[in-house]
């Protein structure tokens, strides 16, 4: 029942993170922003809904001798999540690397500094 | 990085020991399957595997094992830390997209690093993009340009993360220019 319970908490939690980066796709200005919510809202709310489907599989473990299978699968669930943790990042810097080659245009907040439109020339 | 011209000495055994112990871990984990039929098409295909690419996990091979293995405890602290940092970013990417859009500022800026290594810079570069706020968006030479989507976001990139990662390889470095001398 506990388990149950911390699970459910864990995927709720991930759920939630989800939303905000859902919003921020709509809400932010510009692509890159965007990208932003789009790229990695996702790394941690699906780390977070990972493992609470790792915890839920706890709930058939009673002892280690006959149940020592659903230790794999929470490994591969966890193994999962690792990958996710690499490859977003990647993902999420491609995108953006291939925004600013295509010359998309950046919405620049009043004041603040766009040294790569600075040093441009420079490449 | 600074050895790109030199040809890399070949793989020790001990790294390819070391290499098809971890294929093999991963195959077991994978299959599930412990029957010897399985266990022998396992040793038989990561041994292929090995035999074929031994030589491309590591580049500093006159590195001690040992010391690989404190290098490899300390990124696994490290990533415990960025889970934290992770956690607490998207707390903030959170709060802005529900808050008012005033706060959204956002803005390129310009980082240099003192990290020589391709992984040290690739570790680097992953870490500011998994931390919400900040993406790397190019990499020329030893400066990074980030955008940043807000000034709490642009502000956190100074420093520590990039102290930690030098901390894990900082000895290494140094051991391995001078096993090469």
């Amino acid at each position: 029942m506990i388990i149950t319970i911390i699970s459910a908490i864990l995927i709720l939690l991930g759920v939630v993170f989800f939303f905000g980066a859902a919003l921020g796709i709509v809400r932010f200005p510009d692509f890159y922003s965007r990208t932003h919510a789009a790229g990695k809202g996702d790394t941690l709310s699906s780390f977070l809904v990972i493992l609470g489907f790792a915890v839920y599989q706890l709930k058939d473990f009673h002892s280690f001798s006959h149940d020592w299978p659903i230790l794999l699968v929470i490994l591969k669930l966890l193994a999962v999540s690792l990958f996710i943790f690499m490859t977003s990042p990647v993902s999420t810097h491609a995108l953006m690397d291939a925004g600013w080659e295509d010359k998309v245009k950046p919405e620049i907040g009043e004041g603040k500094p766009n040294h790569l439109n600075d040093d441009s020339e420079k490449f | 990085m600074q050895n790109r011209d030199t040809k890399p000495s070949p793989a020790r055994p001990a790294h390819q020991i070391f290499v098809f112990g971890l294929l093999f871990v991963t195959w077991t984990i994978l299959s599930g399957f412990f029957d010897p039929f399985h266990l022998t098409l396992g040793v038989i295909s990561c041994g292929l595997v090995t035999i074929i690419s031994a030589d491309l996990l590591f580049e500093y091979r006159d590195t001690p094992i040992l010391f690989r293995f404190r290098q490899a405890g300390r990124l696994i602290a490290y990533l415990f830390w960025l889970l934290w940092q992770v956690v607490l970013a998207n707390y903030h990417i959170l709060k802005l997209a529900m808050g008012s859009k005033d706060r959204v500022q956002p803005q390129f800026v310009r980082c240099k690093t003192s990290l020589k290594s391709d992984f040290e810079k690739y570790l680097l570069a992953n870490s500011i993009t998994l931390t919400p706020g900040t993406v790397t968006t190019k990499i020329m030479g030893d400066t990074f340009y980030i955008h940043a989507i807000d000034d709490v976001s642009a502000a956190g990139l100074e420093g520590e993360m990039e102290r930690r990662i030098a901390h894990i390889f900082s000895t290494a470095r140094k051991s391995s220019t001078s096993g090469e001398s």
